[in-house]
């Protein structure tokens, strides 16, 4: 199911919590939903799934408004802090959520053990949620989101209070789910987005800052390259001005005189591993690394959401 | 339908898990069975009457303290604990949630008096009990209680603290119980009136008189319906 998200504000007591954002999800497609603390993601999650409602804006699902009543059990959220009826088992619980979103008498035990096996939670099903460390809580409430089988998911903060291998598992399995649902995730660990997004969302004070694959913001936010070179052959101030007077290259900075290790900044769109090569076999230097440096994710969202 | 079904079975089993099922439970009995049989002064042997008027009395105030303290939690907790998010992301109206919760709490109050039915058995045994007045009160007290539910779901869904719902509700319940009567015969003209059909007890009174009059019935259904739309609205705004 595609979301279509056109010009969605919501304002709390005048501020603007969300301000005329627009971005389109479609199926098979997993959108990360990047930004601070405040930025208006949560806000975003609640208006999709129908806790609040919408202020200004629509929000279309294969193309029908939300407004003319969209069907809930179409959507599997995972609410921010992941609230559980803890005194509640943990097969009790989903078969409870099954049973509110729709799923047939006769599925729900069958559904429940799926997901129980899907979510690693076979040793605790028996337990009550409150029995559970935060980590198992966390497979709880994602079990709950997909336990009917939704078409969309939606997930505020998925990994949160997961231990690296829990996080790993739990990217697969979205991953996985991803292929033939439409996913939204908010999260701030920006290296979650990479390993499991198709398609970033960088907002920002309710607004949308960025928007596209890690490699394409990468790209815009790149412009020069950046290259770690260490050079041997002769002085370094010689070699410093050697690669100065090369056309492409911006600006260079001695990293360490005794081991000749520059840093070289290229114009903005130019490459300049080729020259510096080919400077160093005419001036008879050797070149024993080179190293590109890549413009990390965390630079490209402190670049766009500070200040 | 199998929503609240759902809502309201989820409910009862947590109230039994919980132990607030049986504490409750055992102090109605408790409470109604020493004063209508054991009290001495004023029970059914000093009386020599067969009926079960002190019964219906003792009952109408046990219900009165006891089903705020059901109904407290019901939306406050759900709200505090932010599941109430994850109910209304479901696939569920507001009016199912509401009032799968009203049934959770009213059937709560249908087992406790179903326990009294030895009651209504033994005093039959001794005598020539009238057996209408005595199914109209036991009619009474299910329509009060359903009013009270709907007043106590009110004050649950203003609030996410469980001690200011139950207060409340104790306040508002003390006004239909008390203040609306003491009012209507105080005031003249139409506020008078107006008092006089709000006081629950008058309503109360009449029914477990042994007259089932509609009148009687419209308004605790009114007040009962009014605390389940209130309360759907409350949820519903954010």
């Amino acid at each position: 199911m595609n979301i279509n998200i056109e010009n969605l504000t919501k304002s709390y007591g005048g501020q603007r919590a969300v301000d005329n954002i627009s971005f389109k999800v479609n199926t098979g497609e997993i959108l990360g939903f990047l930004g601070p603390n405040g930025a208006g993601k949560t806000t975003t999650m609640k208006m999709i799934t129908q806790f609040i409602e919408l202020e200004e804006g629509d929000i279309r699902i294969n193309g029908s408004s939300i407004k003319s009543g969209f069907d809930k059990k179409h959507i599997g959220y995972l609410p921010e802090h992941n609230p559980l009826y803890t005194d509640m088992a943990v097969m009790d619980y989903l078969g409870f959520c099954a049973g509110l979103q729709g799923v047939p008498k006769s599925q729900i035990k069958e559904r429940a053990v799926q997901m129980v096996k899907l979510c690693g939670l076979d040793v605790e099903k028996h337990k009550k949620i409150n029995e559970l460390s935060k980590g198992y809580r966390q497979r709880v409430g994602l079990a709950q989101a997909m336990i009917h089988d939704p078409e969309i998911l939606i997930l505020d903060e998925p990994t949160t209070g997961l231990d690296p291998n829990q996080i790993v598992e739990i990217r697969e399995l979205i991953k996985k789910m991803g292929r033939q649902k439409t996913v939204i995730l908010s999260t701030h660990i920006l290296p979650e987005v990479e390993a499991t997004c198709d398609r970033i969302l960088i907002i920002n004070k309710g607004k949308i800052v960025a928007d596209g694959t890690a490699s394409t913001l990468r790209k815009q936010a790149e412009g020069q390259q950046i290259l770690q070179v260490k050079i041997e052959g002769t002085e370094s101030n010689l070699i410093a001005d050697g690669l100065r007077a090369l056309g492409d290259v911006k600006e260079v900075t001695i990293k360490d005189m005794n081991t000749n290790r520059f840093e070289i900044q290229s114009m903005p769109e130019a490459k300049t591993n080729t020259s510096i090569f080919n400077l160093c076999v005419q001036k008879n230097w050797i070149l024993t690394e080179m190293i590109p440096y890549e413009t990390k994710l965390e630079d490209i969202f402190r670049d766009l959401t500070v200040n | 339908m199998s929503q609240t079904w759902l809502i309201a079975k989820k409910e009862l089993a947590s109230f039994f898990d919980s132990l607030i099922a049986y504490i409750l439970l055992i102090a109605f009995l408790g409470f109604t069975g020493f004063f209508t049989w054991m009290r001495g002064n004023g029970d059914i042997f000093f009386r020599k009457q067969a009926d079960l008027s002190v019964f219906f009395q003792t009952a109408m105030w046990t219900l009165f303290f006891f089903i705020p303290a059901i109904t407290m939690r019901m939306l406050a907790e759900e709200k505090k604990s932010g599941t109430l998010e994850l109910l209304m992301t479901k696939d569920v109206s507001n009016r199912q949630i509401v009032s799968g919760k009203f049934l959770a709490a009213f059937l709560m109050v249908c087992i406790a008096l179903a326990f009294t039915i030895i009651y209504y058995i033994s005093v039959s045994r001794l005598g020539n009990l009238d057996h209408g007045a005595t199914i109209a009160g036991y009619i009474g007290l299910l329509l009060m209680s359903a009013a009270y539910i709907g007043i106590g779901l009110f004050t649950s869904s203003i609030t996410n603290n469980q001690i200011v719902a139950f207060l409340l509700a104790l306040i508002i319940g003390i006004c239909f119980q008390f203040v609306f009567g003491i009012l209507g015969s105080e005031l003249t003209g139409w506020a008078g009136e107006l008092f006089n059909t709000l006081s629950l007890t008058d309503h109360f009174t009449s029914i477990i008189r042994g007259v089932l009059d509609t009148k009687d019935i419209i308004y605790f259904v009114s007040v009962t319906a009014l605390g389940i739309f209130l309360s759907e609205y409350m949820i519903s705004k954010r």
